[in-house]
């Protein structure tokens, strides 16, 4: 991703501009942003402060918390281990096949979720080509299980700590791990003490970013997870089966939290952004 | 160790993402082309793909109008809050598909929204019909084309337009002969971006559309549909659709990609 926001010399004289692509800019963001967003907060608040609290916290609302926030902070996790390799492997290593490797890191952004989860879910069944002989093998059901509804959030998380990692990686100069060297660090000393230091604020990113997108993602999970409550039921889809059995409340104040979530992590994001570029330009300080 | 980091990602992609993907090429084409072409005699995924390609024919044209207008309006100004006014530029991308859909019904529900009363009044058919449905693809994809022409109208800088405007040009010419051109790039990528996005939504249209099957839905709704009905066959084949157009854009923008950095480093 392109970073946007990279202040333009000072003293620049700027002529004034047409004020019609501003007004274009504001009703639209109005019309298709701030009025859902303002008629859900108005429908929320609607519901008063206890009974909001009520029906975000319901027994079954918690489960689904449970299965979406905690299943999607391990799929980011281990998209954050492999997605570093993989990203590793990209820059730093040649082998055949490596421009292939590369353009399929973005299937799961091109991918319509709806695909991806028929895909998965074929996949990973008992008697799918994976999950055929991880049933016959360890006795592990994949597919209609909440290990189903992990392997999803992987799939759809995964190209994001590749694609955060890789720049930095590239930028990364090898002098320094040679000075390491030279100075007697061994293999693991250089990577923990010189390298994983200086990528740490681009992992972190892409994990916030992928977690976030994993918690929400709805098309390829519900097609890979059996939406029994309890066991593998994800927030998106409770909102959803709020909404079929006309319990408007209940989907709003569930459709709050997450919305609420997806501010948090935005901030969360752009503060990890704001560091990272700190770092760069005064890795001692920051 | 060296040899080991290659193996180690190629074998993780290839679990994660290859296998599944090759899997819907395999299910699609089990019995032969024969079955798979005749797959789209039916009348629901025929309807299924117009219904998303008018969605499509909506929500990306007005979204390219809007990425263009506020890369024009934002990119080269220094305000206080623009780094705000990015990140809401942004919040599509960060807020589940499922909620965008929440908020529309909220809004324009006859008998629950915000506006029920008005929408009702003007017997305008929003919720379970074509004109929510594009509402929500248009909101779930309008980030793309603004952020893809912002950063590079950043870089650019202002000398051309300037003197186009010295020259006598107006703004709308302005616009027309000078930042477009120059943007032209950025622009076709964000295109493809937003139009492979427009296709293939399925979150926030599920919960505007109703899921009506022959009415309104999507080609991506169509597919869990037939996959919930063990009408695998027929899952399969509209996937095959879906996914070998998704492929084709993978590497159209891949294409795009080589082309230029070949042609701004020569």
């Amino acid at each position: 991703m392109v970073p946007i926001g990279v202040p333009l010399p000072r003293g620049l004289a700027l002529p004034p501009l047409p004020s019609w692509p501003w007004r274009i800019t504001w009703a639209y963001l109005g019309l298709v942003l701030f009025l859902p967003i303002g008629g859900m907060a108005l429908k929320a608040a609607h519901v008063g402060p206890s009974q909001f609290w009520a029906l975000a916290t319901t027994p079954e609302a918690l489960a689904t918390y449970k299965i979406s926030f905690g299943l999607a902070f391990v799929a980011a996790l281990i998209n954050g281990f492999f997605g570093l390799i993989i990203a590793w492997a990209l820059v730093r290593t040649q082998f055949p096949g490596k421009r292939i490797l590369s353009a399929l890191i973005d299937l799961p952004f091109a991918l319509p979720t709806a695909v991806a989860g028929l895909a998965l879910s074929a996949v990973y069944s008992s008697n799918g080509w994976i999950g055929a002989p991880l049933l016959a093998m360890f006795g592990i059901k994949v597919s209609f299980t909440w290990l189903g509804v992990a392997v999803a959030m992987i799939f759809i998380s995964l190209p994001f700590v590749v694609r955060s990692v890789e720049p930095v990686l590239e930028a990364l100069e090898v002098d320094q791990e040679e000075a390491a060297w030279c100075l007697g660090a061994n293999r693991s000393q250089t990577l923990f003490r010189v390298v994983l230091p200086q990528l740490s604020p681009a992992i972190l990113s892409g994990i916030a970013q992928g977690y976030s997108r994993a918690v929400g993602e709805y098309g390829s999970v519900v097609m890979i997870s059996s939406n029994v409550p309890f066991r593998d039921l994800i927030t998106p889809t409770l909102i959803i089966q709020k909404l079929e059995e006309f319990d408007f409340d209940g989907a709003t104040v569930i459709g709050m939290v997450m919305l609420i979530f997806s501010l948090l992590s935005l901030v969360v994001i752009n503060g990890i952004q704001v560091w990272g570029r700190n770092w760069e330009a005064n890795p001692s300080k920051s | 160790m060296k040899k080991l980091i290659p193996i180690v990602a190629c074998l993780y992609v290839g679990l994660v993402i290859v296998v599944p993907a090759l899997n819907v090429v395999a299910g699609a084409f089990a019995k032969g082309l024969g079955p798979f072409i005749e797959n789209f005699g039916s009348e629901d995924l025929r309807h299924a793909v117009l219904l998303t390609l008018l969605m499509t024919a909506i929500a990306v044209p007005a979204n390219t109008i809007f990425g263009l207008a506020a890369a024009v309006a934002i990119a080269r100004k220094q305000f206080p809050g623009k780094a705000l006014l990015l990140s809401i530029i942004d919040l599509p991308f960060s807020i589940s598909p499922v909620v965008v859909g929440l908020m529309l019904v909220l809004l324009y529900s006859p008998n629950h929204g915000l506006f029920g009363s008005v929408v009702s009044d003007l017997h305008w058919k929003i919720i379970f019909s074509w004109p929510g449905m594009a509402l929500a693809t248009i909101i779930v994809t309008f980030p793309f084309m603004a952020r893809e022409v912002i950063p590079l109208l950043e870089e650019e800088g202002w000398e051309q337009e300037e003197a186009a405007r010295t020259l006598g040009a107006t703004s709308w010419q302005v616009f027309w002969k000078v930042t477009l051109p120059s943007v032209r790039w950025a622009a076709l990528y964000g295109l493809i971006l937003t139009t492979g996005r427009a296709l293939g939504e399925f979150g926030a249209v599920a919960v505007v559309s109703g899921n009506i099957s022959g009415e309104t839905q999507t080609l991506p709704l169509f597919i869990e549909d037939a996959y919930k009905q063990y009408n695998t066959e027929l899952a399969y084949g509209a996937a095959m659709v879906l996914g070998g157009v998704a492929i084709f854009s993978l590497f159209s923008r891949l294409l795009l990609e080589r082309f230029l950095t070949s042609r701004n480093s020569p």
